[in-house]
Protein backbone atom coordinates (compact mmCIF):
# COMPACT_ATOMS: atom_id res chain seq x y z
CA UNK A 1 0.00 0.00 0.00
CA UNK A 2 2.79 2.39 0.90
CA UNK A 3 4.03 2.41 -2.69
CA UNK A 4 0.81 3.92 -4.07
CA UNK A 5 0.48 7.65 -4.70
CA UNK A 6 -2.60 9.56 -3.54
CA UNK A 7 -3.77 9.70 -7.13
CA UNK A 8 -3.35 5.95 -7.64
CA UNK A 9 -5.34 5.30 -4.49
CA UNK A 10 -8.15 7.57 -5.68
CA UNK A 11 -8.27 5.85 -9.06
CA UNK A 12 -8.25 2.41 -7.46
CA UNK A 13 -11.30 3.32 -5.35
CA UNK A 14 -13.09 4.91 -8.32
CA UNK A 15 -12.48 1.85 -10.50
CA UNK A 16 -13.84 -0.44 -7.80
CA UNK A 17 -17.08 1.48 -7.19
CA UNK A 18 -17.66 1.69 -10.96
CA UNK A 19 -17.92 -2.12 -11.00
CA UNK A 20 -20.87 -1.90 -8.62
CA UNK A 21 -23.00 -0.06 -11.17
CA UNK A 22 -25.16 -2.04 -13.57
CA UNK A 23 -27.22 -0.22 -16.19
CA UNK A 24 -29.73 0.88 -17.07
CA UNK A 25 -29.52 3.46 -14.31
CA UNK A 26 -28.92 7.13 -13.52
CA UNK A 27 -26.02 8.02 -11.24
CA UNK A 28 -25.01 11.30 -9.64
CA UNK A 29 -21.28 11.79 -9.06
CA UNK A 30 -20.03 14.03 -6.27
CA UNK A 31 -16.81 16.03 -6.14
CA UNK A 32 -13.37 14.41 -5.67
CA UNK A 33 -12.93 10.64 -6.04
CA UNK A 34 -16.53 10.27 -7.34
CA UNK A 35 -15.70 12.47 -10.35
CA UNK A 36 -13.05 9.93 -11.39
CA UNK A 37 -15.70 7.19 -11.59
CA UNK A 38 -16.76 8.59 -14.98
CA UNK A 39 -13.44 7.36 -16.41
CA UNK A 40 -14.34 3.76 -15.58
CA UNK A 41 -17.87 3.71 -17.01
CA UNK A 42 -18.06 1.23 -19.85
CA UNK A 43 -21.83 0.71 -19.88
CA UNK A 44 -23.59 3.33 -22.00
CA UNK A 45 -26.91 2.59 -20.30
CA UNK A 46 -25.52 4.26 -17.16
CA UNK A 47 -26.52 7.91 -17.42
CA UNK A 48 -24.52 10.33 -15.30
CA UNK A 49 -26.42 13.17 -13.64
CA UNK A 50 -24.84 16.37 -12.42
CA UNK A 51 -26.89 18.59 -10.11
CA UNK A 52 -25.99 21.79 -11.95
CA UNK A 53 -28.33 20.66 -14.70
CA UNK A 54 -27.26 17.84 -17.02
CA UNK A 55 -28.26 14.20 -17.42
CA UNK A 56 -25.75 12.59 -19.78
CA UNK A 57 -22.28 13.63 -18.60
CA UNK A 58 -19.24 12.31 -20.48
CA UNK A 59 -15.53 13.03 -20.61
CA UNK A 60 -14.38 15.86 -22.85
CA UNK A 61 -11.25 16.24 -24.97
CA UNK A 62 -9.13 19.32 -24.33
CA UNK A 63 -9.99 20.89 -27.71
CA UNK A 64 -13.75 20.44 -27.13
CA UNK A 65 -13.90 22.15 -23.73
CA UNK A 66 -16.83 24.55 -23.40
CA UNK A 67 -16.64 26.93 -20.40
CA UNK A 68 -20.43 26.75 -20.04
CA UNK A 69 -20.51 22.95 -19.83
CA UNK A 70 -19.27 21.79 -16.44
CA UNK A 71 -20.01 19.30 -13.66
CA UNK A 72 -20.83 20.03 -10.01
CA UNK A 73 -17.12 20.54 -9.31
CA UNK A 74 -17.09 23.21 -12.09
CA UNK A 75 -14.78 20.97 -14.14
CA UNK A 76 -15.31 20.78 -17.92
CA UNK A 77 -17.35 17.79 -19.11
CA UNK A 78 -18.90 16.58 -22.35
CA UNK A 79 -22.47 15.93 -23.41
CA UNK A 80 -23.48 12.31 -24.08
CA UNK A 81 -25.74 11.22 -26.94
CA UNK A 82 -29.27 11.56 -25.57
CA UNK A 83 -28.30 14.16 -22.96
CA UNK A 84 -30.77 16.62 -21.43
CA UNK A 85 -30.35 19.99 -19.72
CA UNK A 86 -32.63 21.33 -16.99
CA UNK A 87 -32.75 23.99 -14.31
CA UNK A 88 -31.60 23.57 -10.69
CA UNK A 89 -35.08 23.03 -9.28
CA UNK A 90 -35.83 20.22 -11.77
CA UNK A 91 -32.43 18.77 -11.06
CA UNK A 92 -33.17 18.55 -7.36
CA UNK A 93 -36.70 17.30 -8.02
CA UNK A 94 -34.95 14.37 -9.71
CA UNK A 95 -32.73 13.90 -6.66
CA UNK A 96 -35.16 14.57 -3.81
CA UNK A 97 -38.02 12.90 -5.63
CA UNK A 98 -36.21 9.56 -5.72
CA UNK A 99 -35.64 9.46 -9.49
CA UNK A 100 -31.85 9.15 -9.34
CA UNK A 101 -30.80 5.52 -8.85
CA UNK A 102 -27.47 6.09 -7.13
CA UNK A 103 -25.23 8.81 -5.77
CA UNK A 104 -21.49 8.38 -5.34
CA UNK A 105 -20.18 10.80 -2.75
CA UNK A 106 -17.11 11.52 -0.69
CA UNK A 107 -17.16 11.64 3.12
CA UNK A 108 -15.03 13.02 5.93
CA UNK A 109 -16.39 10.51 8.45
CA UNK A 110 -18.74 7.52 8.49
CA UNK A 111 -20.19 6.11 11.70
CA UNK A 112 -20.78 2.43 12.45
CA UNK A 113 -24.39 2.69 11.27
CA UNK A 114 -23.42 4.20 7.92
CA UNK A 115 -24.38 7.78 8.79
CA UNK A 116 -21.95 10.21 7.18
CA UNK A 117 -20.47 13.66 7.75
CA UNK A 118 -19.19 15.37 4.61
CA UNK A 119 -20.03 19.07 4.67
CA UNK A 120 -18.60 20.83 7.69
CA UNK A 121 -15.67 20.71 10.11
CA UNK A 122 -16.12 21.97 13.70
CA UNK A 123 -14.18 25.11 14.53
CA UNK A 124 -14.20 26.25 10.93
CA UNK A 125 -16.87 28.45 9.38
CA UNK A 126 -19.71 26.44 7.93
CA UNK A 127 -19.52 27.76 4.43
CA UNK A 128 -20.74 25.17 1.97
CA UNK A 129 -23.19 22.30 1.71
CA UNK A 130 -24.05 22.16 -2.00
CA UNK A 131 -26.22 19.21 -2.99
CA UNK A 132 -24.94 16.74 -0.38
CA UNK A 133 -27.99 16.80 1.93
CA UNK A 134 -30.44 16.50 -0.97
CA UNK A 135 -28.56 13.53 -2.43
CA UNK A 136 -28.53 11.77 0.94
CA UNK A 137 -32.28 12.01 1.39
CA UNK A 138 -33.19 11.33 -2.22
CA UNK A 139 -30.86 8.97 -4.08
CA UNK A 140 -32.09 5.37 -4.06
CA UNK A 141 -28.58 4.09 -3.25
CA UNK A 142 -25.71 6.06 -1.77
CA UNK A 143 -22.14 4.83 -2.23
CA UNK A 144 -19.30 6.46 -0.33
CA UNK A 145 -15.78 6.66 -1.72
CA UNK A 146 -13.01 7.85 0.60
CA UNK A 147 -9.52 7.06 1.78
CA UNK A 148 -9.64 4.73 4.77
CA UNK A 149 -7.87 7.17 7.09
CA UNK A 150 -7.37 10.93 7.18
CA UNK A 151 -4.03 12.62 6.41
CA UNK A 152 -2.79 12.16 9.97
CA UNK A 153 -3.59 8.43 9.81
CA UNK A 154 -6.64 8.58 12.09
CA UNK A 155 -9.65 6.40 11.17
CA UNK A 156 -12.56 7.86 9.22
CA UNK A 157 -14.84 4.92 9.98
CA UNK A 158 -15.79 5.84 13.55
CA UNK A 159 -18.17 4.76 16.30
CA UNK A 160 -19.79 8.17 16.03
CA UNK A 161 -19.21 11.10 13.71
CA UNK A 162 -17.58 14.03 15.51
CA UNK A 163 -18.33 16.35 12.58
CA UNK A 164 -21.88 17.58 11.78
CA UNK A 165 -23.83 14.84 9.98
CA UNK A 166 -25.17 15.32 6.47
CA UNK A 167 -28.36 13.31 6.99
CA UNK A 168 -29.82 10.79 9.42
CA UNK A 169 -30.03 8.31 6.53
CA UNK A 170 -27.49 5.46 6.43
CA UNK A 171 -25.56 5.01 3.20
CA UNK A 172 -25.55 1.67 1.35
CA UNK A 173 -21.87 0.91 0.74
CA UNK A 174 -18.44 2.35 1.55
CA UNK A 175 -15.38 1.93 -0.67
CA UNK A 176 -11.83 2.65 0.52
CA UNK A 177 -8.37 1.61 -0.69
CA UNK A 178 -8.41 -1.14 1.95
CA UNK A 179 -11.93 -2.53 1.96
CA UNK A 180 -15.51 -2.52 0.79
CA UNK A 181 -18.27 -2.41 3.42
CA UNK A 182 -21.99 -2.69 3.06
CA UNK A 183 -24.55 -1.39 5.54
CA UNK A 184 -26.91 -4.18 6.61
CA UNK A 185 -30.66 -3.78 7.01
CA UNK A 186 -30.22 -3.41 10.77
CA UNK A 187 -27.69 -0.62 10.15
CA UNK A 188 -24.43 -2.39 10.87
CA UNK A 189 -21.26 -2.32 8.80
CA UNK A 190 -20.30 -5.59 7.16
CA UNK A 191 -16.92 -6.12 5.50
CA UNK A 192 -17.63 -7.61 2.09
CA UNK A 193 -14.23 -7.39 0.40
CA UNK A 194 -10.58 -6.66 1.05
CA UNK A 195 -8.95 -4.56 -1.66
CA UNK A 196 -5.81 -5.92 -3.39
CA UNK A 197 -2.84 -5.84 -1.01
CA UNK A 198 -4.94 -5.18 2.11
CA UNK A 199 -5.07 -7.55 5.07
CA UNK A 200 -7.80 -7.99 7.64
CA UNK A 201 -5.33 -6.98 10.36
CA UNK A 202 -4.67 -3.67 8.63
CA UNK A 203 -8.40 -3.01 8.21
CA UNK A 204 -9.04 -3.82 11.88
CA UNK A 205 -6.17 -1.57 12.94
CA UNK A 206 -7.35 1.40 10.90
CA UNK A 207 -11.09 1.16 11.61
CA UNK A 208 -12.63 2.46 14.84
CA UNK A 209 -16.21 1.49 13.93
CA UNK A 210 -17.40 -2.00 14.78
CA UNK A 211 -17.98 -4.13 11.69
CA UNK A 212 -19.06 -7.67 10.91
CA UNK A 213 -16.29 -9.69 9.30
CA UNK B 1 -42.70 47.27 -27.34
CA UNK B 2 -39.10 46.20 -27.03
CA UNK B 3 -37.57 45.42 -23.65
CA UNK B 4 -34.11 45.95 -25.09
CA UNK B 5 -32.04 48.52 -23.19
CA UNK B 6 -29.05 50.33 -24.63
CA UNK B 7 -26.76 49.78 -21.67
CA UNK B 8 -26.35 47.84 -18.45
CA UNK B 9 -26.61 51.15 -16.57
CA UNK B 10 -30.03 51.84 -18.09
CA UNK B 11 -31.18 48.29 -17.34
CA UNK B 12 -30.15 48.65 -13.68
CA UNK B 13 -31.88 52.02 -13.14
CA UNK B 14 -34.44 50.58 -10.70
CA UNK B 15 -31.86 48.91 -8.43
CA UNK B 16 -31.37 50.61 -5.07
CA UNK B 17 -29.54 50.23 -1.77
CA UNK B 18 -30.98 47.59 0.53
CA UNK B 19 -32.48 45.53 -2.28
CA UNK B 20 -32.61 41.75 -2.29
CA UNK B 21 -31.09 40.68 -5.59
CA UNK B 22 -31.34 37.16 -7.04
CA UNK B 23 -28.28 36.47 -9.18
CA UNK B 24 -28.16 33.50 -11.55
CA UNK B 25 -25.15 31.24 -12.03
CA UNK B 26 -23.22 28.32 -10.66
CA UNK B 27 -19.98 30.07 -9.79
CA UNK B 28 -19.22 32.11 -12.91
CA UNK B 29 -21.06 29.66 -15.18
CA UNK B 30 -24.33 31.25 -16.21
CA UNK B 31 -23.68 34.32 -14.06
CA UNK B 32 -24.81 37.70 -15.51
CA UNK B 33 -21.27 39.08 -15.55
CA UNK B 34 -22.07 42.31 -17.43
CA UNK B 35 -24.85 43.28 -15.02
CA UNK B 36 -22.72 42.36 -12.00
CA UNK B 37 -19.88 44.50 -13.38
CA UNK B 38 -22.30 47.41 -13.75
CA UNK B 39 -23.52 46.88 -10.20
CA UNK B 40 -19.93 47.30 -9.01
CA UNK B 41 -19.97 50.75 -10.72
CA UNK B 42 -23.30 51.74 -9.19
CA UNK B 43 -23.63 53.63 -5.92
CA UNK B 44 -25.57 51.05 -3.92
CA UNK B 45 -24.95 49.30 -0.61
CA UNK B 46 -26.52 46.97 1.94
CA UNK B 47 -27.52 44.44 -0.69
CA UNK B 48 -28.80 40.97 0.10
CA UNK B 49 -27.56 38.64 -2.62
CA UNK B 50 -29.28 35.31 -3.28
CA UNK B 51 -26.99 33.17 -5.42
CA UNK B 52 -25.53 29.67 -5.22
CA UNK B 53 -22.07 31.12 -4.54
CA UNK B 54 -20.68 34.61 -4.12
CA UNK B 55 -18.58 34.38 -7.28
CA UNK B 56 -14.90 33.62 -7.12
CA UNK B 57 -12.21 35.67 -5.40
CA UNK B 58 -12.31 39.11 -7.05
CA UNK B 59 -14.48 37.88 -9.91
CA UNK B 60 -18.21 38.22 -10.58
CA UNK B 61 -20.04 38.68 -7.27
CA UNK B 62 -16.65 38.33 -5.56
CA UNK B 63 -15.85 41.83 -6.79
CA UNK B 64 -19.07 43.23 -5.34
CA UNK B 65 -18.29 41.45 -2.07
CA UNK B 66 -14.84 43.01 -1.86
CA UNK B 67 -16.40 46.47 -2.32
CA UNK B 68 -18.42 45.90 0.84
CA UNK B 69 -21.75 46.33 -0.95
CA UNK B 70 -23.14 42.98 0.19
CA UNK B 71 -24.77 42.93 3.63
CA UNK B 72 -26.01 39.36 3.44
CA UNK B 73 -25.48 36.32 1.23
CA UNK B 74 -27.98 33.50 0.84
CA UNK B 75 -26.56 30.48 -1.00
CA UNK B 76 -25.46 26.86 -0.84
CA UNK B 77 -21.71 26.90 -1.38
CA UNK B 78 -19.59 29.86 -0.32
CA UNK B 79 -16.39 27.80 -0.04
CA UNK B 80 -15.40 28.48 -3.65
CA UNK B 81 -14.57 32.11 -2.78
CA UNK B 82 -12.16 32.30 0.18
CA UNK B 83 -12.89 36.03 0.63
CA UNK B 84 -16.39 35.15 1.87
CA UNK B 85 -14.93 33.31 4.87
CA UNK B 86 -12.63 36.23 5.70
CA UNK B 87 -15.50 38.75 5.53
CA UNK B 88 -17.70 36.49 7.62
CA UNK B 89 -14.96 36.02 10.22
CA UNK B 90 -14.50 39.79 10.40
CA UNK B 91 -18.25 40.25 10.98
CA UNK B 92 -18.64 42.21 7.76
CA UNK B 93 -21.24 39.97 6.15
CA UNK B 94 -24.17 37.80 7.23
CA UNK B 95 -24.60 34.42 5.60
CA UNK B 96 -27.50 32.04 5.29
CA UNK B 97 -26.55 28.58 4.08
CA UNK B 98 -29.18 26.39 2.42
CA UNK B 99 -28.88 22.98 0.76
CA UNK B 100 -28.68 23.55 -2.99
CA UNK B 101 -32.00 21.83 -3.71
CA UNK B 102 -33.66 23.90 -0.99
CA UNK B 103 -32.22 27.13 -2.39
CA UNK B 104 -33.57 26.24 -5.85
CA UNK B 105 -36.97 25.12 -4.61
CA UNK B 106 -37.42 28.17 -2.35
CA UNK B 107 -36.89 30.42 -5.35
CA UNK B 108 -39.23 28.30 -7.47
CA UNK B 109 -41.86 28.52 -4.71
CA UNK B 110 -41.36 32.28 -4.47
CA UNK B 111 -41.95 32.67 -8.19
CA UNK B 112 -44.99 30.41 -8.06
CA UNK B 113 -46.73 32.47 -5.38
CA UNK B 114 -46.25 29.98 -2.54
CA UNK B 115 -45.31 30.86 1.04
CA UNK B 116 -43.03 27.88 1.44
CA UNK B 117 -43.01 24.10 1.49
CA UNK B 118 -41.94 21.06 3.51
CA UNK B 119 -38.81 19.08 2.58
CA UNK B 120 -36.96 16.05 3.95
CA UNK B 121 -33.61 17.62 3.04
CA UNK B 122 -31.67 18.68 6.11
CA UNK B 123 -33.90 16.94 8.69
CA UNK B 124 -31.81 16.02 11.75
CA UNK B 125 -28.85 18.19 10.72
CA UNK B 126 -27.44 21.51 11.89
CA UNK B 127 -29.21 23.25 9.00
CA UNK B 128 -32.62 22.27 10.42
CA UNK B 129 -32.06 24.24 13.63
CA UNK B 130 -34.85 26.72 14.29
CA UNK B 131 -37.03 25.36 11.48
CA UNK B 132 -40.51 23.95 12.02
CA UNK B 133 -40.59 20.16 11.82
CA UNK B 134 -43.68 18.26 10.81
CA UNK B 135 -44.47 14.64 10.15
CA UNK B 136 -46.37 13.85 6.95
CA UNK B 137 -47.42 10.20 6.41
CA UNK B 138 -44.92 9.16 9.06
CA UNK B 139 -41.96 10.96 7.47
CA UNK B 140 -40.31 13.98 9.15
CA UNK B 141 -40.05 17.16 7.08
CA UNK B 142 -38.87 20.70 7.80
CA UNK B 143 -40.54 23.89 6.62
CA UNK B 144 -38.63 26.13 4.23
CA UNK B 145 -39.83 29.63 3.38
CA UNK B 146 -40.11 30.80 -0.21
CA UNK B 147 -37.56 33.32 -1.48
CA UNK B 148 -38.41 36.39 -3.54
CA UNK B 149 -36.26 39.27 -4.67
CA UNK B 150 -36.66 42.94 -5.49
CA UNK B 151 -34.51 42.35 -8.53
CA UNK B 152 -33.26 39.31 -10.48
CA UNK B 153 -30.15 39.44 -12.65
CA UNK B 154 -30.32 36.67 -15.26
CA UNK B 155 -27.98 35.21 -17.86
CA UNK B 156 -29.60 33.53 -20.86
CA UNK B 157 -28.31 32.61 -24.31
CA UNK B 158 -30.85 34.34 -26.56
CA UNK B 159 -33.82 36.63 -26.02
CA UNK B 160 -36.34 38.05 -28.42
CA UNK B 161 -37.29 41.69 -27.89
CA UNK B 162 -40.48 40.61 -26.08
CA UNK B 163 -38.34 38.85 -23.48
CA UNK B 164 -38.73 35.16 -24.35
CA UNK B 165 -35.55 33.37 -23.28
CA UNK B 166 -33.58 30.28 -24.22
CA UNK B 167 -30.54 29.07 -22.31
CA UNK B 168 -27.23 27.38 -23.07
CA UNK B 169 -26.03 24.07 -21.59
CA UNK B 170 -25.17 24.15 -17.86
CA UNK B 171 -25.27 27.96 -17.87
CA UNK B 172 -29.02 27.54 -17.31
CA UNK B 173 -28.89 26.40 -13.63
CA UNK B 174 -30.77 28.85 -11.33
CA UNK B 175 -31.55 31.44 -14.03
CA UNK B 176 -35.03 30.30 -15.17
CA UNK B 177 -36.14 30.03 -11.52
CA UNK B 178 -34.87 33.45 -10.54
CA UNK B 179 -36.52 34.97 -13.60
CA UNK B 180 -39.88 34.11 -12.00
CA UNK B 181 -39.19 35.33 -8.48
CA UNK B 182 -38.42 39.07 -8.50
CA UNK B 183 -40.27 42.35 -9.05
CA UNK B 184 -37.75 43.53 -11.66
CA UNK B 185 -36.14 40.93 -13.92
CA UNK B 186 -33.10 42.04 -15.93
CA UNK B 187 -31.50 39.71 -18.45
CA UNK B 188 -28.25 39.66 -20.39
CA UNK B 189 -27.86 37.47 -23.45
CA UNK B 190 -25.43 36.65 -26.24
CA UNK B 191 -27.95 37.62 -28.89
CA UNK B 192 -31.22 39.57 -29.12
CA UNK B 193 -33.54 38.51 -31.94
CA UNK B 194 -36.95 39.57 -33.26
CA UNK B 195 -40.19 37.92 -32.03
CA UNK B 196 -40.85 34.83 -34.14
CA UNK B 197 -37.20 33.88 -34.42
CA UNK B 198 -37.23 31.68 -31.32
CA UNK B 199 -39.10 28.39 -31.61
CA UNK B 200 -42.05 28.70 -29.16
CA UNK B 201 -41.57 25.02 -28.23
CA UNK B 202 -38.03 25.77 -27.10
CA UNK B 203 -38.67 28.92 -25.08
CA UNK B 204 -37.77 28.18 -21.45
CA UNK B 205 -38.69 31.52 -19.85
CA UNK B 206 -41.86 33.07 -21.36
CA UNK B 207 -41.63 36.83 -21.86
CA UNK B 208 -44.09 37.98 -19.19
CA UNK B 209 -41.45 37.32 -16.53
CA UNK B 210 -38.88 39.63 -18.12
CA UNK B 211 -38.55 43.43 -17.80
CA UNK B 212 -35.27 44.40 -19.45
CA UNK B 213 -32.72 42.84 -21.80
CA UNK B 214 -29.17 43.79 -22.73
CA UNK B 215 -26.43 42.20 -24.79
CA UNK B 216 -23.63 40.66 -22.70
CA UNK B 217 -20.36 42.58 -22.76
CA UNK B 218 -18.54 40.40 -20.22
CA UNK B 219 -18.48 36.73 -21.15
CA UNK B 220 -16.95 33.58 -19.77
CA UNK B 221 -14.52 31.93 -22.18
CA UNK B 222 -11.93 29.16 -21.90
CA UNK B 223 -9.43 31.91 -21.10
CA UNK B 224 -11.60 33.33 -18.31
CA UNK B 225 -13.87 36.39 -18.27
CA UNK B 226 -13.30 38.69 -21.25
CA UNK B 227 -14.92 41.89 -22.59
CA UNK B 228 -16.56 41.63 -25.98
Amino acid sequence: MTTMTKQEIQHMIAERVAKELKGPMSVNLGIGIPTLVAEYMEDDSIHLHTENGLLGVTDVEEEDIDPNLVNAGKLPVGEAVGAAYFNSSESFAMIRGGHVDAAILGALQVDEHGVIANWAVPGKNIMGVGGAMDLLVGAKKVYITMTHTSKDGSPKLLKECTYPITSTRSVDMIFTELAVFEVTEDKQLRLVELMPGATIEEVRGKTEAAFIE
Amino acid sequence: MTKRKQSAAEALEGVKSGDTILVGGFGLIGAPLTLIEELTEKDVSGLTIVSNNLGESGKGLGKLLNQGKIKKGIGSYFTSNRDVGDKYQAGEIELELLPQGTLAESIRAGGAGLGGYYTTTGVGTALAEGKEEREIDGVPYIFEKAIRGDVALIRAHKADTLGNLVYYKTARNFNPLMATAAKIVIVEVDEIVEPGELNPEEVVTPHLFVDAIIEAKQVLTKEGVVSV
